[in-house]
């Protein structure tokens, strides 16, 4: 056995090295879990692990607050994915379907909120709503409106890059067989633009879901999940804050599994046909 | 090459980029007008009473010397960091492109679904492995590459590997892109022409994938110089960011103008060091 895996690893060294930095990025992940079953109210160490128990999955929201905070990240997250991605990709079309005046222009202002540190984001839109008079007005519609602006470059770049790997010829051929453009747009371009749009979707919701730098310096007093955790580890994070983290890499793998899966088995059928 | 179908009419493109066009002029562009502003303020004001705009161009000489050290400790730890990411990640992203065969994708799907648990949880979690009484140190002790009374929480270690953890996936990402692109047949003519395994990475692999070098060190420098997350739950006072101090200077010292000025020069600095780095590295082509 270990002669085997020994052989294995000499065999695949580059592989084994890889698995091993996958390995390092899956150990907050166990901790995490691990730490979703620890039993926290008969000691004041929250950083060791003390007894098994399962009342953390049974009570998640127990801890006062926390689940306000993430129905209230939830909410940012879903509306400024929608807005976000539907601006973004109409940008993508124009970028990459049209040739305009103003169009480098463009993909610079589009690149720079990416190359930009968050602090120095979240800091110059905290300065404009202050000069706005709006430093009593911080919170939900704030949070909002910074989370669409930095989604937006995310969601344009994958967007454009599906895009620009598309064949044009299936139009071609759409139109060739008296498909109008409107047919062709829904028919053939949409659906294979698709998964792109999906991809930017998910990259949204993951970016303004985990955002603290930018969200910190513009809630005012509206208190985000990661606003949440931030504030209790100065005290002494809850164990459930661990719960919900285990929840979201459990959903996010599900949906990813459910969908490699389905389309392994169109392919499969479509191959049988 | 844009399609022949539909005349490219401006206007139709007009259309298209415009919400986007104005939503980040409104809020990116502007903003940092106004923070450009805010950085020549007079500090004699305050949030409440509003500022007088004095066109006070001390306030960046002030920022950076009284914020130097922070500046510094930035750019050496995101260096540091960025360099061990490097590393790790192209690794992983060379076995994932070339030796993962039909797990690809599987393997891309496990390096992203970390990112779920939500950033902030998972840098706490290290605060546990790092912990005094945690088995790293206790192991590290044994072997004695620590001292006895030695300790990694709240050292530059800790920050610098929280960083390097952090950010690894935004290295792996473009990595991979480009090496996932490489044609097989230039590996196998390199191998045709005498070049052993070694010579065949040096001369054929590492050129083709600069563009995925290049990519993932700026995604991985530049979010990591403005980091402070980990330098606060991961480090102490004596390893504070630049990033630390912008906040601080915001939120709790409400002093806008050194703040703005300090922010403002992070993002001088950090132009300034990727335009060299991109000239150095040969390649234009960002994205």
């Amino acid at each position: 056995m270990i002669v085997a895996l020994g052989r294995w690893i000499g065999k695949h060294l580059v592989m084994t090295l890889g698995l091993l930095v996958l390995l390092f990025l899956y150990l907050p992940n166990a901790v995490v879990a691990l730490m979703s079953f620890n039993d926290a109210s008969q000691s004041r160490n929250l950083y060791s692990f003390q007894s098994f128990t399962l009342d953390n999955w049974l009570n998640p929201c127990a801890p006062m607050g926390m689940c306000d905070s993430l129905v209230t990240s939830v909410q940012i997250g879903l509306v400024a994915t929608v807005f976000a991605t539907i601006i973004g990709t109409l940008a993508a079309f124009g970028l990459v379907r049209h040739r305009f005046e103003g169009r480098s222009t463009m993909n610079l202002v589009l690149f720079l909120p990416m190359a930009t540190p968050e602090i120095v984001m979240g800091s110059s839109l905290l300065a404009l709503f202050v000069s706005a008079g709006l430093a009593g007005q911080l919170g939900f519609w704030t949070i909002l409106v910074s989370h669409i602006m930095f989604c937006l470059s995310f969601v344009v770049v994958t967007v454009k890059s599906r895009l620009a790997g598309l064949d044009s010829n299936l139009e071609q051929a759409a139109m060739d067989l008296y498909a109008n453009e409107w047919q062709t747009f829904w028919r053939v371009t949409f659906p294979l633009v698709f998964p792109g749009v999906l991809a930017a979707a998910l990259l949204s919701f993951s970016l303004s879901f985990d955002d603290f730098i930018i969200t910190n310096l513009n809630s005012g007093q509206t208190v985000t999940f990661p606003m949440f955790v931030w504030g209790a580890a100065q005290r002494g994070v809850p164990m459930q804050v661990n719960v919900i983290g285990t929840m979201m890499l459990l959903i996010a793998l599900t949906v990813v599994i459910v969908g490699e899966v389905g389309s392994r088995r169109r392919a499969k059928l479509l191959a049988a046909r | 090459m844009a399609n022949k179908l539909r005349a490219p009419s401006t206007k139709t493109a007009y259309i298209l980029i415009a919400p986007a066009a104005v939503w980040l002029g409104v809020f990116f562009v502007f903003p940092f007008m106004s923070l450009l502003a805010t950085s020549m303020y007079d500090p004699a004001g305050s949030v409440i009473t509003g500022y007088d705009m004095t066109w006070r161009v001390q306030n960046f000489s002030e920022a950076l010397g009284e914020y130097w050290p922070y500046l510094l400790r930035s750019l050496i730890y995101a260096s540091i960091a960025t360099a061990i990411c490097l590393v790790l990640g192209y690794v992983l992203a060379y076995a994932m492109a070339f030796k993962a065969g039909r797990w690809k994708t599987v393997l891309l799907v496990l390096v992203v679904a970390p990112f779920f648990t939500s950033f902030l949880v998972r840098t706490l979690a290290w605060k546990l492995i790092l912990g005094d009484d945690g088995w790293l140190v206790n192991a590290l002790q044994t072997i004695h590459f620590l001292p006895p009374d030695g300790r990694l929480l709240a050292t530059p270690v800790a920050v610098v590997a929280g960083i390097t953890y952090n950010f690894l996936p935004f290295m792996i990402l473009p990595l991979y892109a480009s090496l996932e692109k490489i044609d097989h047949k230039l590996l196998e003519a390199s191998r045709d022409l005498y070049a052993n395994p070694f010579q065949s990475f040096l001369r054929v692999t590492w050129p083709l994938s600069l563009p995925g070098v290049v990519g993932g060190t700026l995604l991985t420098f530049i979010p990591a110089t403005g980091d402070y997350i980990n330098a606060t739950l991961l480090g102490s006072t004596n390893t504070q960011m630049v990033g630390n101090k912008i906040q601080v200077l915001f939120t709790k010292a409400g002093d806008y103008p050194h703040a703005g000025a300090l922010s403002v020069i992070l993002l001088v600095m950090i132009v300034a060091l990727v335009m060299v780095y991109v000239r150095k590295a040969g390649t234009e082509e960002l994205l």
